[in-house]
């Protein structure tokens, strides 16, 4: 019954993948696949956390591609999280994608939502893998078909931006993550993953600092600097996509992958005893602290954005060098709440594209008054990427403090609280702005360069002619998903239960 | 009776079919016969396989003469093969064949086109299945002396340049090839594979055998477009008509590379070929400089053929990769490619002929927004593509897999970080081509293109769904490919 | 002395060098197409001397078995070079017929000129 559920999960998304295309006329009927599509898929993935928290681990016996090469599937705690977290985002996502793309009159929308259903699926297959390969096999699969919707809007700037998404995410999975599951399989005989690390005791210190300097950085999603850049380059993309690829699938597919290489290909004590694996606390440091100072000079907000999940990546990869349980819980804690906080800030950038055409921080002043909701979802959310209660983002910044206390090093621990100052200096000022700042009038036309190149690009007028709210649907997105920030952070049960699991239980 | 005489009727039947074709000189004729021969070939073939498969090598004595003397027919896993790839490559560009052929040929031409096909079609199988060494030289010059003629029916006058460009140089390596097989007959008394494998043993010490196994390394070299022999190779599959390209980019070369594992690993030995000559060094510096610089050339290509056709030269380059590596991975991985690159360039090239059938034009900017006026076609292009980039999920991901493994196991793990490195190259000439056909506003002749016909996009569909089926269930192809490599290193394993 | 004797007895051998190499001289050297076709049949042509040659033995007959001969020689190098020879004129043939099109086609068979005219070519 159970492996039925797994394998219904990987389906249901590509089923809407076909049915969308021949609804294209339909624009209606298409929003009702996708929608229904969404809900199905998220009833069959919560029902399976109840027999994962319990204890199971329901597996679907995939086909073997080559010996030793198998496509096959188990749902172990920390893939449960992340699917979790995905199919309830994509509901929400695809509310907010129905209001934007109208509201902004988007080309090719039966196209977007073809890819945005394949990604899931993608999605879907990368966090119920039960080894490597098909880990791999799904992370490419997510690459490529989130491709066509970082180059939705088809203009150089959009191409440009494509190219870069591609060779960075294509060639560090292809040059480092590939050989390094090759090197992997090779030394540990098998590509399973399994608790306690398939390479303990298989490789010696050195060998083991290389391959797992192979992983981080052939993660490209994971955006460990100097690997982060495809981020703000997919900026140009519709803000749906962002949100997709910030909150939903693509980064946290990086910084999933890379926990669950760290706890079930390495072992978390294995790396701690051979004590190569050290250098990964300062990357991520550095990158945290790096992102967060070029956010800080970012005016763009959705740049702002993309450096801000390059920095919280960082936090979860920060977690994982941490090397003790503990912070680990954090880790997976992170991954859930980050994503509802950071898919709530996007959505609000979408909002205020779509209803103020601004997409510059600085032409925002004021315009909380006229966007209470978007403004205050956005508040809230930025108060949980500060790390701020009763938001989820305290509470795994908690977990990951506490690791990194009960390990004795200070570095981590330096590193947060820098980075929570940084945090707080470039989102409270946005907040102040939107609500405190007076509303200026904008001559016509005086606006510098917009993120947006199609025909329509009324970015060029400024905000304050008679705009108010966004679209009902995103409203609607927004509320929830803001709501969802607090809600994680009043009844963790869920998130925190299956985070121990991974930890604890033997998957 | 006829099960016996499997080996003799693979070859024969196109041959006489060639013969029939080019007496009755009809199109409406010369068609269904290729047609019907091509289909025949692929049940030979596979009977032949399953046959091998389950109880061995297969001997057969052509013209009752038996072997040494008279010429035999001797069918291991390898040539098998090979056999089934010729075969079901011929057979499945023969539906593409006629609705392309008559828009790029002239009318009066096509029934020799047709010929040419299966005189092509029984060099190859020849080359394949004969265990005769200078039969084998013939057969090279059957399927040679075709496929120039092939490549000069092209439309574009360069054409008759590029057939020109590779006669000479053909030649020249079958010459070379002739040499090699002489010296070898002056020192062993023997043309039989076999026979010459054992006798070799004896007399491998001497400069003649040395001279014979450097004269053969080249000739063949030449045949299979190692770098820097393939300078023939991008004109001449650029200017041929469209199923001529698929037809030689997806069997001619393969059968070259068989050539060539059969002279190192048979017949030579792979203890003489590897521990006493720097062979491997050698041949690991070439392919590598084909994987980069050949997909370096492709990447500044402005003609979509002739891009493919320096993608060739650089896969080619993986084939000969793996017999540098030498160890079972690695030769797994070049016999598995042999397969998994026909399958992927043919699709490639049929995706393209379909356009060329369409717009006419082959270069870069005549496919700009081709994608959406041929979106079957194109996303057909693009799945191709993204197994020539080795995406897991394709065959070319097999292949990367098995070489790059085996690149771990004999300790080069550089050489594996360069199999990825180059196989990146290919993300970028490929995704030139798709940003090109799909994000381009299609011009004044693209917008009122239709997509191509159905006998075009199934063809081509049918290769695009085995490179992506034969990636994911690999168990076939790998089987039979590692069986091939260990029955060859069984000389040093 | 020893080493005269043994290049003096491969006089055949170093005949056939010789044509082997000014034949892809040729090739190489000329622009002619059909000058590079002549030199291409001169190679081919010295690789059935290099075949042919050692087949012959000194006081051998031809290889018909009968009592009062014991030497015969060996009569398949002559038969495996009629093939060759048919193939070479098989080439040849097909490239002077390409070199006739392409005079057609281009006006000139020098390459030089052709590649004067038509840069692309």
């Amino acid at each position: 019954m159970d492996s039925t559920l797994v394998l219904l999960a990987l389906l249901v998304p590509l089923v809407a993948a076909v049915l969308i295309p021949l609804a294209g006329g339909q624009p209606n009927l298409r929003e009702g696949i996708t929608l229904a599509s969404a809900g199905i898929l998220f009833v069959i993935v919560a029902s399976l956390v109840g027999p994962v928290l319990s204890g199971a681990r329901p597996e679907l016996g995939g086909f073997e591609v080559l010996p030793g090469l198998v496509v096959g599937f188990r749902v172990e705690p920390l893939g449960m999280l992340f699917g979790l977290v995905a199919s309830t985002l994509w509901i929400v996502n695809s509310i907010y994608s129905i209001g934007y793309m109208r509201g902004n009159g988007e080309p090719r929308q039966t196209q977007f939502y073809v890819c945005f259903a394949v990604a899931i699926a993608a999605t879907m297959g990368v966090a119920f893998s039960s080894n490597l390969f098909t880990l791999f096999l799904f992370y490419e699969v997510l690459t490529l078909s989130t491709y066509p919707l970082v180059t939705h809007n088809g203009n150089a700037e959009a191409r440009a931006a494509g190219r870069v998404y591609l060779m960075l995410l294509l060639g560090t999975s292809m040059l480092l993550l590939l050989p390094a599951i090759i090197w992997t399989g090779i030394l540990a005989g098998t590509l399973d993953f399994a608790p306690g690390g398939i390479l303990a005791g298989k490789a010696g210190p050195v060998l083991t600092g290389v391959l797992l300097g192979l992983f981080v950085f052939g993660i490209g999603k994971a955006g460990v600097m100097p690997v982060h850049y495809w981020l703000p380059a997919a900026m140009v993309a519709p803000t749906p996509v962002s949100a997709l690829l910030h909150a939903v699938a693509v980064v946290k597919a990086g910084v999933f992958t890379l926990t669950k290489v760290v706890v079930y290909v390495f072992g978390v004590e294995n790396l701690a005893s051979l004590g190569t694996a050290d250098w990964l606390a300062w990357v991520a440091g550095f990158t945290i602290l790096a992102a967060s100072v070029v956010a800080l000079q970012q005016d763009h907000l959705k740049r702002r954005l993309a450096y801000s999940t390059i920095s919280q990546l960082s936090y979860i990869v920060l977690a994982a060098a941490i090397l003790t349980p503990i912070s680990l819980v954090g880790a997976a804690m992170h991954i859930a709440a980050h994503a509802v906080s950071k898919i709530t800030l996007f959505f609000a950038a979408g909002s205020v594209h779509t209803a103020a055409h601004v997409d510059h921080i600085s032409r925002m002043n004021g315009i909380g008054r006229r966007m209470p909701w978007t403004m205050g979802a956005f508040t809230v959310a930025s108060l949980s990427m500060i790390g701020v209660p009763p938001t989820a983002g305290f509470l795994s910044k908690w977990f990951i403090l506490e690791g990194a206390f009960s390990s004795g090093r200070w570095v981590p621990v330096a590193v947060i609280i820098g980075s929570t100052v940084l945090n707080a200096s470039y989102f409270l000022p946005i907040v102040y702005r939107a609500f405190f700042r007076e509303e200026e009038p904008h001559p016509a036309g005086a606006h510098g360069h917009h993120g947006h190149g199609e025909p329509h690009a009324h970015d060029t007028h400024a905000h304050g002619g008679g705009h108010g709210e966004a679209p009902l649907p995103m409203v609607i997105a927004i509320v929830v998903t803001a709501s969802l920030t607090v809600l994680m952070f009043l009844f963790p049960g869920l998130p925190l239960g299956l985070s121990e699991a991974m930890m604890e239980t033997r998957p | 009776m006829i099960l016996d005489n499997l080996p003799a009727l693979q070859v024969v039947i196109p041959l006489v079919g060639a013969t029939i074709c080019a007496l009755i000189d009809r199109r409406r004729v010369a068609w269904p016969i290729a047609l019907a021969i091509s289909l025949v070939g692929i049940v030979i073939s596979v009977a032949l396989l399953a046959q091998v498969l389950a109880g061995g090598p297969i001997s057969y004595a052509m013209g009752g003469w038996a072997p040494p003397y008279g010429i035999e027919y001797r069918v291991d896993v390898v040539n098998a093969y090979i056999l089934v790839l010729v075969s079901v490559i011929g057979a499945v560009i023969m539906p593409y064949a006629p609705r392309s052929v008559a828009a790029e040929l002239a009318e009066n031409k096509q029934a020799w086109f047709y010929t040419m096909y299966l005189l092509n079609l029984t060099g190859l199988l020849g080359m394949a299945i004969t265990g005769d060494a200078f039969n084998a030289f013939v057969f090279l010059e059957i399927s040679s002396l075709s496929s120039y003629v092939m490549i000069a029916l092209g439309r574009d006058r360069r054409a008759l340049l590029a057939a020109y460009q590779y006669l000479i140089l053909g030649t020249i390596g079958a010459t070379f090839y002739v040499i090699g097989v002489g010296l070898l007959y002056a020192m062993t008394g023997t043309l039989n594979f076999v026979d010459m494998a054992e006798r070799i043993v004896d007399v491998e010490s001497s400069r003649s055998v040395l001279a014979a196994l450097a004269f053969l390394t080249v000739g063949i070299s030449l045949k299979l477009a190692l770098f820097p022999l393939h300078v023939w190779l991008p004109n001449a599959y650029a200017y041929a008509p469209s199923v001529a390209t698929v037809f030689l980019a997806s069997t001619a070369t393969k059968v070259a590379v068989y050539l060539f594992l059969r002279f190192f690993f048979s017949i030579f030995g792979a203890r003489f070929v590897y521990a006493d000559l720097p062979l491997t060094e050698i041949l690991l510096v070439l392919s590598v400089a084909a994987m980069f610089i050949a997909s370096i050339i492709a990447i500044f290509q402005d003609d979509v053929k002739r891009m493919l056709a320096y993608s060739s030269v650089a896969q080619i380059g993986y084939m000969t990769l793996g017999i540098g590596i030498a160890n079972l991975n690695g030769l797994t991985g070049t016999i598995v490619h042999l397969f998994n690159h026909a399958v992927t360039k043919g699709a490639l090239f049929m995706a393209v002929g379909a356009v060329v059938m369409r717009v006419g034009r082959h270069d870069l900017e005549g496919l700009a927004g081709i994608g959406r006026r041929m979106p079957v076609t194109m996303a057909g292009f693009v799945i191709a593509g993204l197994s020539l980039i080795g995406v897991p999920g394709t065959v070319g991901f097999v292949s990367k897999w098995y070489l790059a493994a085996g690149a771990f196991e004999s300790g080069a793990w550089l050489l594996s970080f360069l199999i990825m490195a180059s196989s990146f190259l290919a993300v970028v000439y490929v995704g030139r081509v798709v940003e090109i056909a799909w994000f381009r506003e299609p011009t004044q002749a693209v917008a009122s293109v239709e997509e191509a016909p159905l006998s075009l996009i199934i063809p081509t569909w049918v290769l695009v769904a085995a490179s992506v089926v034969f990636g994911l269930d690999a168990a076939f192809t790998a089987g039979v490919a590692e069986r091939a490599a260990e029955a060859l290193l069984a000389g040093i394993l | 002395m020893d080493f005269l004797q043994t290049v003096v007895s491969h006089y055949n051998q170093w005949i056939a060098v010789f044509l082997m190499v000014s034949g892809l001289y040729i090739v190489v050297a000329r622009g002619n197409m059909v000058k590079k076709l002549v030199g291409l049949n001169l190679f081919q042509t010295s690789v059935y001397l290099l075949y042919i040659s050692p087949g012959k033995i000194l006081g051998g007959t031809p290889p018909i078995l009968a009592a009062e001969f014991a030497v015969y020689s060996n009569p398949l190098p002559h038969v495996l070079i009629l093939t060759a020879i048919v193939v070479g004129v098989a080439t040849l043939s097909l490239g002077l017929g390409l070199v006739v099109r392409i005079n057609e086609a281009f006006g000139t068979i020098e390459e030089e000129e052709l590649f004067a005219r038509d840069p692309e070519a």
